[in-house]
């Protein structure tokens, strides 16, 4: 039985995924109040907050590019929102939707490959989803009160934006930059490296 | 300093509610709560949460303390709202550029602020009285969550108190072999980065090992678990889930009657 | 109640040239109680993850075969019990009778069975208390016990144990290896690894010996494989009783005061207390697991800020900082005074080969590349590092771990050295490299503190210790 092809979920692919969720969730936490804080640093032109959005969106490519699984995605970025929800989160309950959302955005791109393909272009691509997914959730529920042109657009725009240069291109990179430390052995992701 | 413990007294008459029923009266609860956006509906809802309070066993203070970065969005949503509402209707009060401050924008901000805490409240009093573990094994034995993956789950958010003393760890052992940022900001954040990447680096290979550990334990073998821990979802839990929602909608329905009512959709 | 069969086992983990283990042919029969012995790298750890069933197919490379009771172990996990060194990586639920009773749900035993079965673990292995306790309150020799309920509660035929007591003071390894004793059924198949052979044997009934290249080197009933063999066994690194090691005291009185403790303390994890460290002289703290031993060393390194009392470095050791005290020094000029070596060998390590973990302080410090080059190598090849020097630090033996962690403070040649734990899980030749490198260094005027368990080390290098004492301990029972 050869695990790796197979898309059943290994112990270690369940325990990793939630591992980087649980740690994603301790960051989200931290970040909620890193933006809560800088919403008056930001008030000049709120919706260029949302250049901080794409480290909530990371989890979703990141899990994505290490688990290699179906539904990795999904799974990791929807823990790492309960989790910020667990810790307290001034979004509480919300964040779980939210996170969902997300989720099911990178999942979509990983999916449209059939999770055959992880490289550089389906990791934007997933960024990119993702960051979709988050700005619909926010564009209806968040933001529905605040001017369209002036803020829902760009807000939107900012967000899609920030997903896939941070979560996108962020979260390649890092799987790249963990695999070189060794960690990934037991994921595809982290093969092929010199013998020593 | 993150705490993981459950802040309610444990005999409280809702705190001892099933996991999955409480989590899904918060969600019952909330998301009624968001189709409008009047000040009505959330107010009321407020109410409604800080009168129940005592039966999950929070104390005022405690709820006080977890929630005040609520206040912090608030201010956020206000600022935003006076430089960037949709709805400007109403008498004009402040005017000065960007800024401009009108009864409608006001309402609206109230509206917004009133359903971010009414919203948020829920979640709070739930996770501030459930116990991870107690989740976890509703999830699996009432909500029918695969097992594997909540236990997996669960085993990973063990973790977080051993991240904050590893986030040491890690400052220090740079700090013996003669790193550090000194004054210099950039550098600062460089070091700053390079422990949370050695951090999270740590975090999978415990991630990894722990999973050995699971194995050895017979985890993934394939036979059937059983349960030590019983959850039981009762009458009284599903009691708990419908008055959530008919106090939602008793909720909404005032609102619609005072002519406040502003749906989010249309 | 499980047998097992090598034949021609090898393995070879990913990204390594070289077999960890190979060629061993080995057979214990049932009930058998197995000391599983060799040098630091030799390969016991990763036999008895073979004999556990851990060795993932696509983790490495196998060759020849093993049999629990005529099958695959990857699918007689049903029949083995393993301990591991690390406890802390053991423990999965949050709390204790739930971590115990997690394999036995696992394993699919009824519900009604399960709380008395855990109770009856936690009982045999002397667990101080409510099986409510959270896991994250344990101190390590309590997690180790708990980890040893959890395992004997699945009554496994196979009993593995990768040095059970490392790191636990004298009492607790004691009460360890007494509750090892106590739990073992007559007909449980024992296999332990342990560098200090004297404490283990009277555990055993059968000695083996993997040889570092491949191949069993000895294999027989203790008596006989030590008097066999016992000169060339301790010559290649196995502690054979009745070895002694020739003690390495200072020559000299000790010189001036490098750092004096005053009061020093940090609540509730240690109470303050009073030390000096000398030049030329080598200090061994001593005490009970959670006496505040290893706060001490982290307070004395320069690492964390006081709770009480100070710290104060003599002009000679703090130079331009004289007025200062070690935890507002500047990275680099505290790492070229003062070296620490962390308990857990993994938390020392910020690179990704071990050498550039060697060469990271002497660069730090100001050295040059030539300087730093020849020390990297001088101490690659003493500590018998030199063909790991590629590898990533994570991925070292327990042994080897402990060396390199060491070897990275003891690069810079601080004026003083603390190590935590210094000699834990090294066999004799490396042990004795150790005790001398650290001798070395007093006697060239350094002053060397070292927090230990290790009676032998103390016996062997220590001119003067000091013992902590746990402060009171509101939270439970002490055993
Ligand atoms: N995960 C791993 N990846 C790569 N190499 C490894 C890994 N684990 C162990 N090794 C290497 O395999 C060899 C044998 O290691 P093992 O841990 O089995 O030794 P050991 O006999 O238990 O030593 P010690 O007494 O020091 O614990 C060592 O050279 C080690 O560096
Ligand atoms: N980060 C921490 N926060 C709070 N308490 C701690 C922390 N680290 C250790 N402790 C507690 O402080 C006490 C002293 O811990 P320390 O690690 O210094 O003990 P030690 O003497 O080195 O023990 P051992 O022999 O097991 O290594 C222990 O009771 C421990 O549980
Ligand atoms: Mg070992
Ligand atoms: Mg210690």
């Amino acid at each position: 039985m050869n695990h790796t092809d197979s898309n059943r979920w290994r112990t270690v692919d369940i325990v990793v995924a939630s591992v980087i969720a649980v740690a994603f969730g301790v960051v989200f936490w931290a970040w909620g109040l890193l933006w809560s804080a800088t919403d008056a640093a930001f008030a000049f032109f709120p919706p260029a907050q949302a250049v901080l959005y794409g480290v909530w969106l990371i989890p979703a490519v990141l899990a994505g590019l290490i688990i290699r699984k179906p539904g990795a995605a999904l799974y990791c970025e929807t823990v790492a929102a309960i989790v910020s929800a667990l810790l307290g989160s001034q979004w509480a309950g919300i964040v779980i939707l939210q996170g969902l959302m997300q989720g099911i955005g990178a999942e979509l791109a990983f999916a449209a490959f059939r999770y055959r393909s992880f490289k550089l272009p389906v990791a934007v691509l997933a960024g990119a989803l993702t960051g979709l997914g988050a700005a619909i959730f926010d564009f209806v529920y968040w933001n529905k009160a605040y001017d369209l042109t002036s803020y829902r657009i760009p807000y939107a725009l900012i967000t899609i934006v920030s997903a896939t240069v941070v979560a996108g291109f962020g979260a390649w990179v890092l799987t790249r930059a963990l695999a070189n430390t060794g960690v990934l052995d037991r994921f595809p992701a982290g093969r092929d490296r010199a013998l020593v | 300093m993150i705490d993981l413990e459950p802040v309610a007294t444990p005999g409280a008459p809702l705190a001892r509610r099933n996991p999955v029923a409480k989590l899904a009266a918060a969600m019952v609860f909330t998301i009624v709560l968001v189709a409008t956006l009047d000040p009505v509906a959330p107010a009321i809802a407020i109410a409604v949460e800080l009168a129940v309070l005592p039966l999950f066993g929070v104390r005022y203070r405690v709820l006080a303390r977890r929630a005040w970065p609520l206040l912090a969005a608030a201010g956020g949503i206000l600022v935003t709202l006076v430089l960037f509402a949709a709805d400007r209707s109403g008498r004009v009060f402040v005017e000065a550029g960007p800024v401009v401050v009108t009864e409608g924008v006001l309402v609206t901000a109230l509206g917004l602020v009133l359903r971010m805490l009414a919203v948020a409240l829920p979640g709070i009093i739930v996770f501030a009285t459930t116990d991870p573990t107690d989740l976890a094994d509703a999830l699996i034995q009432n909500a029918k969550a695969p097992a594997r993956f909540a236990i997996g789950a669960l085993a990973a958010f063990r973790l977080v108190p051993l991240l904050e003393q590893e986030w040491r760890m890690i400052s220090m052992a740079r700090r013996a072999r003669g790193v550090d940022a000194g004054r210099n900001p950039i550098a600062k954040l460089r070091l700053f980065a390079s422990i949370a990447f050695t951090l999270l680096v740590g975090a999978i290979r415990r991630g990894t090992r722990l999973a050995v550990a699971m194995d050895a334990r017979g985890f993934d073998a394939g036979t059937p678990r059983t349960v030590a821990r019983r959850q039981r979802f009762t009458r009284a839990d599903a009691l708990l889930v419908v008055t959530a929602a008919l106090l939602a909608a008793a909720a909404l329905t005032t609102s619609i009657l005072l002519g406040t009512f502003r749906p989010l959709i249309g | 109640m499980s047998g097992v069969v090598l034949r021609g086992f090898g393995w070879r983990h990913g990204g390594r040239r070289r077999w960890a283990v190979r060629g061993v042919d080995l057979r214990v029969e049932s009930g058998e109680r197995v000391l599983l012995l060799g040098a630091s790298g030799a390969g016991k750890s990763t036999l008895l993850a073979a004999l556990a069933g851990l060795l993932p197919e696509d983790s490495g490379e196998q060759e020849g075969t093993v049999e629990i009771d005529g099958l695959d172990p990857r699918k007689a996990r049903e029949r083995v019990g393993v301990l591991f060194q690390d406890p802390e990586t053991q423990l999965v639920m949050a709390r204790s009778g739930d971590d115990v009773a997690f394999g036995l749900e696992n394993r699919g035993v009824p519900a009604e069975e399960i709380w008395p079965r855990v109770d009856e673990a936690l009982r045999r292995v002397g667990f101080p208390y409510h099986r409510d306790r959270p896991t994250a309150a344990l101190s390590g020799g309590e997690q180790q016990r708990l980890a040893l309920a959890g395992t004997l509660a699945l009554r496994p035929g196979l009993l593995l144990l990768d040095e059970p007591t490392a790191n636990l003071d004298p009492t607790g390894a004691t009460l360890v290896r007494r509750a090892v004793a106590d739990a073992l059924d007559a007909d449980t198949t024992l296999i332990l690894v342990e560098h200090r052979v004297a404490e283990a044997l009277p555990l055993v009934d059968r000695v083996v010996v993997l040889e570092p290249g491949g191949g069993v080197r000895a294999d027989g009933p203790p008596e006989a494989v030590f008097a066999a063999h016992g000169e060339a066994l301790a010559a290649a690194g196995v502690w054979v009783p009745g070895h002694t090691v020739p003690p390495r005291h200072a020559g000299t009185p000790a010189g001036d005061v490098l750092l004096t403790a005053d009061r020093l303390g940090l609540p509730p994890r240690l109470a303050p207390t009073d030390l000096r460290v000398r030049t030329g002289e080598a200090l061994a703290v001593l005490g009970p697991n959670g006496a505040g031993k290893s706060t001490l060393a982290l307070l004395l390194g320069g690492l964390t800020r006081p709770g009480t009392g100070t710290v104060t470095a003599s002009a000679d050791l703090a130079g331009r900082d004289a007025r200062t005290p070690p935890h507002r020094w500047r990275a680099p000029a505290l790492a070229g005074r003062i070296g620490s070596v962390f308990q857990d060998p993994e938390h020392q390590f910020v690179t990704a080969t071990v050498r550039d973990e060697l060469a990271l302080g002497p660069r730090r410090t100001g050295r040059s590349e030539a300087e730093t080059t020849a020390t990297v190598d001088a101490l690659l090849e003493r500590l018998r590092l030199d063909r790991l020097a590629g590898a990533n630090p994570y991925t070292l033996s327990g042994g080897e771990a402990r060396r390199l962690s060491v070897a990275t403070a003891l690069a810079t040649a601080p004026r003083l050295l603390i190590c935590d734990e210094p000699t834990f899980g090294q066999d004799r030749r490396t042990w004795r490299e150790l005790v001398d490198l650290l001798a070395e260094l007093r006697d060239a005027g350094h002053g060397v503190v070292t927090v230990t368990h290790d009676a032998d080390f103390v016996a062997a290098l220590a001119d003067r210790t000091l013992t902590l004492h746990r402060p009171a301990d509101p939270g439970g029972v002490d055993p």
